[in-house]
């Protein structure tokens, strides 16, 4: 007799999701955390970021009170109370969590979680250690920030992510490597908050994830808010000293520069946390270091599920939490429709955002498509001009043979609210006839989406 | 005044046929009413009467060939004089009337759909519950949504589903089963097989390419269910024997087979959610209960029909199905006698056949699987004993039945076998 139906091992956004799905289920559910119920997400990553850039955002939009012909003096940044923020609404969101797997009447186990077989792990604490059996159990156990080999974060002048979050001081000079969404929104967030920043990129363009317009275009605007950007450049070493950081950086030209920064932020990617949680005695498969899942996120191992940044790209939280509903879904008896990785959004909150769903114009030429290409500027649309957010645009790649959107990349003001309604379209297998016919409200950003459609069929009508 | 005549349309869903053998040859004189030839339909060989009179002075189809369209000129006939009436050309034996039955036949969706499907099939697509992507690929590649399994939310067509149908996709909607169901809608698909054994390729006669494709869209397009009964056959075969002797001197003598085709039409009748058609956006209610009744033939099986059956008393069924059956046998039923009917029963009883499941017969919704009547060991009154009993399957068109009524169905049947002075009454 298992003590439990399933136990979640790790509560981010993925498994505590699972846990409340399938405790709604009927099943009996235990969740197992080492640190902190939410995870990286609502603690250490997606919310609390959130938090930091809205200020950034109305720093910036104090300082050009002006062009709104508003007069604000005397305007100064207190990084402390910033961060202080930012905490508190991590804080609130922990809370939310506990309090939802107490409603859903989920068992929280804190501590380090260990799979000692398919069906039972134990949960160490402070020296003590207990096991727990159950039917099923899903691995829900995230990621953490890929260190620099040469380099480790000490926290101190070098940081990951999660040092950038709770800066003790502002930074005055700050080396960012590393441009995907981690990186450029940190990158953002500094920029605006008055920091000196240059973002080191290995390959040729930021955002290298991102259509390559977007890239282009989000490199000209940040280089216009005076962040520095080098692209095809290398970090050759990197090195802590009492009052900053030293860096060797090749450039596009081969050219090797010495600089100086106060700190330095390493956003180069992720690692899964597989380690130390008994995977290796199970003989559970793995992929390029993730682990390898079924449609309905199983794994070789009857019984041992797995949802999130320990398995296959791309690692975003939304994609957790689906991934944690269709599990328990599963694992309670149902049959839950299989997501579409080409369906689901991608967003980077700097400024201007980026958002995107599907396949970039580049992707698409090179599975075969016949593309149509729509491009909508923000300068055409009346409500950013309004707004005093002109810069942008929203750019939709159609299948031409079929009608079906392949792909929508957009950057500019509110991107990420927008990137939804494509996103549904794509779900519901809408073609380009759908999103002609659909009624878009006036004055709203959303029209652009309209435009970009009509654009993609030579109907574009504002511009 | 020379008069073309040409390929007779014999059935309503004949589009060609075979000129089987000329009963006349060139020179002869032909009046109204003559046999001209004998042509072979999907269904069976008929007779090709003239009504004009000539002489027939060319014949440009031999006989033996097959594959000839319906309207193509066979042969010509010379009219006898100028002023003869306007040549009305040669009219067929009227085709299966559509009034045979009350409500009126849905056009059979079973008809030779072409290898490239026509526009209005592709028009079906708008009331198939699928993705605009869905339905769009399906108009480029000219495929035909309606028999798709949706593998979508609430069973709706998404692109993976088509991909699948076109051989394109790669996701595991059981790819193989709609990849054969494309090549059966789409086109006779001529199939080679290689074999070292040794065999002789036999032709397949019209009949038999017509059971193939019927049977093979029925188990694809209808979902059947199927909902057997054991019935107590003591109380009837007790009345049919008191029934035959009281028929002998008329030379009547009543099968089983003849009472269960009144019971048929009888529980049709009072269960009349099962006498129906499914025809996509509606469903056809018949008012009137007609049996088709299968029967085997050296070529293959045909239905003659016994109609309004409920209305007929059993010396008229059983007089009826021999005679059909005789000409079935024959080959020559008339398209009336054979195509419509709103149920089908099958009866392998005599072959020991305990219990079987029947192919529903479109756009029938139902149809009667009869196993032999035996004598088994039966409870009665809580003690054992040995009864008659039979095992009757029926199937039925689940999309047009509820399981529910198709069980009531059922039920009604076996009570009016158990106590068959019903069937009398």
């Amino acid at each position: 007799m298992s003590d439990y139906d399933l136990i979640v091992l790790g509560s981010g956004p993925g498994g505590y999701v699972a846990a409340i799905r399938a405790a709604q289920l009927g099943l009996k559910v235990a969740i197992v955390e080492r640190e902190n119920l939410g995870g990286i997400c609502l603690n250490w990553g997606c919310i609390p970021t959130k938090a930091l850039l809205r200020s950034a955002e109305i720093y910036h939009y104090m300082q050009h009170a002006g062009d709104y012909g508003l007069t604000a003096a005397n305007i100064s940044a207190d990084i402390d109370a910033v961060v202080k923020r930012s905490r508190g609404v991590a804080k609130q969101l922990n809370q939310g969590v506990t309090h939802l797997m107490k409603k859903n009447k989920i068992t929280v186990h804190m501590g380090d979680g260990k799979l000692l077989a398919a069906n039972r792990l134990s949960v160490s604490k402070d020296g003590k250690t207990e096991e727990l059996t159950a039917k099923n159990i899903i691995l829900a156990t995230g990621a953490r920030a890929r260190d620099l080999p040469f380099a480790p974060a000490d926290g101190k002048r070098i940081w990951t992510y999660r040092h950038a979050m709770v800066p003790s001081e502002m930074p005055k000079k700050l080396l960012v490597i590393g441009s995907g969404a981690i990186g450029i929104e940190f990158a953002s967030f500094y920029n605006d908050m008055g920091a000196e920043v240059t973002v080191v990129e290995m390959l040729d363009r930021i955002v290298p994830v991102e259509d390559a317009d977007v890239s282009a275009f989000l490199e000209k605007a940040l280089t216009k808010q005076g962040m520095n950007i080098m692209t095809g450049a290398g970090v050759e070493s990197l090195k802590a000293t009492a009052s900053g950081v030293s860096a060797s950086i090749k450039g596009k030209d081969g050219k090797v520069i010495a600089s100086e920064f106060s700190h330095c932020i390493v956003a180069i990617g992720i690692v899964p946390n597989t380690e130390n949680i008994g995977l290796e005695a199970l003989g559970v498969e793995m992929d390029r270091g993730f682990l390898k899942t079924d449609a309905n996120c199983r794994t070789n191992v009857p019984g041992l599920w797995a949802i999130g940044d320990i398995t296959a790209p791309p690692w975003l939280a939304h994609k957790a939490s689906h991934e944690g509903v269709i599990a328990a879904e599963t694992i309670a008896g149902g049959h839950p429709h299989a997501m579409d990785p080409k369906n689901i959004p991608g967003c980077t909150y700097c400024h201007p955002q980026v958002a995107s769903v599907g396949l970039t114009e580049a992707k698409a030429k090179e599975a075969g498509y016949d593309v149509k290409v729509g491009n909508f500027p923000f300068l055409g649309n009346g409500k950013a001009i309004a707004l005093g957010e002109a810069e942008g645009f929203i750019k939709t790649v159609f299948d031409a043979k079929t009608g079906e959107l392949l792909g929508a990349h957009m950057v500019g003001a509110e991107v990420t609210e927008l990137i939804q309604g494509y996103t549904i379209g794509k779900t519901a297998e809408m073609v380009e006839a759908d999103f002609m016919h659909t009624v878009f409200p006036h004055p709203t950003l959303s029209e652009m989406m309209h435009e970009s459609v009509l654009g993609a069929y030579g109907k574009m009508l504002h511009m | 005044m020379p008069i073309e005549l040409k390929m007779p349309a014999l059935s309503p869903t004949m589009e060609e046929g075979t000129l089987a053998r000329w009963l006349v040859k060139e020179g002869d004189k032909v009046s109204s009413g003559d046999l001209l030839a004998e042509i072979e339909t999907d269904k069976a060989t008929m007779e090709f009467e003239a009504v004009d009179e000539g002489i027939v002075t060319q014949i440009l189809v031999a006989e033996g060939t097959d594959g000839v369209k319906v309207g193509a000129v066979i042969a010509m006939i010379q009219g006898e004089d100028d002023a003869a009436p306007a040549p009305k050309t040669v009219a067929a034996p009227t085709p299966a009337s559509v009034a045979d039955v009350p409500a009126p036949v849905v056009s059979s969706p079973v008809n030779d759909v072409p290898a490239q499907p026509k526009k209005t099939d592709l028009a079906e697509n708008d009331r198939v519950k699928a993705s605009p992507l869905a339905k769009r690929i399906a108009v480029n590649k000219g495929l035909d949504l309606t028999s798709v399994a949706g593998t979508g939310p609430n069973g709706r067509i998404v692109k993976a589903d088509v991909e699948a149908l076109s051989g394109e996709g790669r996701r595991a909607v059981a790819p193989a089963e709609l990849d054969r169901g494309l090549r059966a809608v789409t086109a006779a698909v001529t199939q080679t097989i290689d074999t070292d054994i040794p065999h002789e390729v036999v032709k397949l006669s019209n009949m038999r390419k017509t059971i193939a494709r019927r049977l093979t869209e029925s188990k694809q397009q209808v979902p059947h269910i199927y909902l057997t009964v054991d019935v107590r056959l003591d109380a009837l075969l007790k009345l049919r024997s008191e029934l035959n002797a009281s028929l002998e001197n008329r030379g009547i003598k009543l099968s089983v087979n003849d009472m269960l085709i009144k019971a048929l039409a009888l529980t049709l009748m009072q269960v009349p959610k099962c006498n129906v058609s499914f025809a996509g956006d509606n469903m056809l209610q018949y008012n009137r209960a007609d049996i088709s009744v299968a029967v085997s033939v050296p070529t293959g099986l045909i239905t003659p029909i016994i109609v309004d059956a409920a209305n007929k008393p059993l010396s008229k069924i059983s007089t009826e199905v021999a005679e059909l059956a005789a000409r079935a046998k024959d080959g020559k039923l008339q398209p009336h006698e054979y195509q419509g009917g709103t149920a089908s029963i099958s009866n392998m009883g005599m072959m020991g056949i305990k219990q079987f499941d029947a192919v529903i017969n479109p756009p029938q919704a139902m149809i009667l699987a009869v196993g032999a009547g035996e004598k088994r060991p039966y409870i009665i009154d809580d003690a054992l004993a040995i009864a008659t009993v039979m095992s009757v399957t029926g199937s039925f068109d689940h999309r047009a039945i509820d399981g529910a009524d198709g069980a009531m169905f059922m039920k009604v049947f076996k009570e009016l076998v158990e106590k068959p002075l019903g069937l009398v009454a």
